[in-house]
């Protein structure tokens, strides 16, 4: 059982002593429990598996890596034009 | 869907290809031990987007596929008792013990519920005071806090009619058995992304540092799984070996201290049997002591258990990733998902599954 699915916080609330959420998973809610994610906030993204939140996701890290794949991508599409004007 | 769309852009899984081809110089053997991952390579056919000098194999990495026979037998065994609710996640439903599955015990009668969470089973232990409540407990480190926590509150609550059957196993012992079999020809592997969300990296250090490999946590999209592959390419092709986490958004160095924590609390490390496999010692969760009166394999006396596995099942050979899952000669033919020999075939994460759903070679 590996597979989590990614996100967005959008309500906290308790139950039976738990600190559970509400998470909008691409438009479809479903409820995790957030004790091991104690410190997220509404609004943050979150990876849920089996009815538990387990990391919140560094967005940060994440528009990083991507920007880094996003440049070489946009070097290789104007190699491309160049080499076609050629 | 943000997270999942933006690691699916062709452009960028081209662009990674195109790295992976100019990188590799030589065959390499990587192993996945994860079975999420093996799933999403086999549907986005990643490993025949690669170099063909790239063997890409599947570990047991599917936790439902590596749960011995004789749990199967027990689990089922204590869902047929009158006066019980037994709760599970919806893919073991069909994974055929030595006599049954669940859904015929099911259809003997016995209340049979499939649950998406360990906290589901809970409420059902509160709204039936009356019943017994077992929860098949199955998973890598990914599931154990889930379980753990569930554990945890029913102690906490005094649910007294809620119990836990414990099949938990763990990654790196068995990346260790893999790797020290005399016919191991793996050279580098992709780690389990969410198993390192909770764990960490630490354990897996030592483990590259012993056997000389790289070892790589990777994500579940192709652009995760083929930068993971990247960089364990790079890896092998430089003579290198050590731990480079290839999926940063979740996967730090240190883990989830709660989710550790809670783990520790309600687990112990123990010897576990691998199906296909056998013994890996200190590679399975054992709940403690003081957690007695929530262990369903404690609680309830099955008496004797027999297993008896199928003589054309080959699914030890598949989790040990030296047969793919075409090559078997039952699959396709004798096995499918609707009347699986073995676990591997019906479960959502086993290997044979996999082929079958995305029209592997069957038939031909």
């Amino acid at each position: 059982m590996c597979l989590a699915i990614p996100g967005k916080l959008i309500a906290i609330s308790q139950e039976h002593g738990l600190k559970m959420g509400s998470v909008d998973i691409s438009g479809s809610v479903t409820r995790a429990c957030l004790e091991y994610v104690p410190d997220i906030q509404v609004g943050q993204y979150t990876i849920v598996h089996a009815g538990f939140a387990l990391k919140i996701i560094d967005e940060a890290e994440a528009a990083e890596s991507m920007q880094v794949w996003n440049e070489l991508l946009r070097a290789e599409a104007e190699e491309r034009s160049a080499r076609e004007r050629r | 869907m943000k997270y999942i769309d933006e690691y699916r852009n062709p452009d960028l899984v081209r662009l990674l290809l195109e790295q992976i081809d100019n990188a590799v110089s030589r065959p390499w053997t990587i192993m996945e031990i994860c079975g999420g991952q093996t799933h999403a390579i086999v549907r986005h056919g990643l490993d025949q987007l690669l170099p063909s000098s790239i063997r890409l194999v599947h570990g047991p990495g599917c936790p439902v596929c590596v749960t011995p026979l004789e749990m199967i037998d027990r689990a089922h065994t204590i869902a047929a008792m009158p006066g019980v609710i037994f709760t599970t996640f919806g893919d073991m439903l069909r994974v055929p013990g030595s006599h049954q599955d669940f859904f015929s015990v099911r259809s003997r009668g016995a209340d049979v519920r499939f649950v998406f969470s360990p906290l589901e089973a809970l409420q059902i232990a509160r709204d039936n005071p009356r019943h017994e409540v077992v929860f098949l407990a199955v998973g890598f480190e990914t599931t154990a806090p889930g379980n753990a926590m569930a554990i945890k509150q029913a102690a906490t609550e005094g649910l007294g009619n809620f119990s836990a059957l414990s099949s938990q196993v763990l990654v790196p012992p068995a990346m260790r058995a893999i790797l020290s079999s005399p016919d191991n020809l793996v050279q580098g592997f992709l780690a389990a992304g969410h198993v390192c969300t909770i764990t960490g990296l630490c354990d897996y250090f030592p483990v590259a540092e012993t056997y000389g490999v790289p070892i790589v946590p990777a994500g579940f999209e192709p652009v995760d799984l083929l930068n993971a592959v990247l960089k364990v390419v790079e890896m092998l092709e430089a003579g290198e070996t050590g731990v480079v986490n290839a999926y940063e958004r979740v996967v730090s160095r240190d883990g989830n201290a709660g989710a550790l924590r809670v783990m520790d609390d309600v687990f112990e490390i123990a010897d576990r049997t691998w199906r296909g496999i056998g013994v890996i010692a200190r590679s399975g969760l054992r709940i403690r002591e003081k957690y007695a009166a929530f262990d369903a394999e404690r609680k309830f006396d099955v008496g004797h258990i027999e297993p008896k596995e199928s003589s054309l099942c080959m699914s030890g050979d598949v989790l040990r990733g030296i047969l793919q899952p075409e090559a078997c000669p039952a699959f396709g033919k004798q096995c499918t998902p609707l009347s699986p020999l073995g676990a591997p075939m019906v479960s959502g994460e086993g290997a044979c599954a996999a082929y079958y759903r995305y029209q592997r070679a069957w038939g031909a």
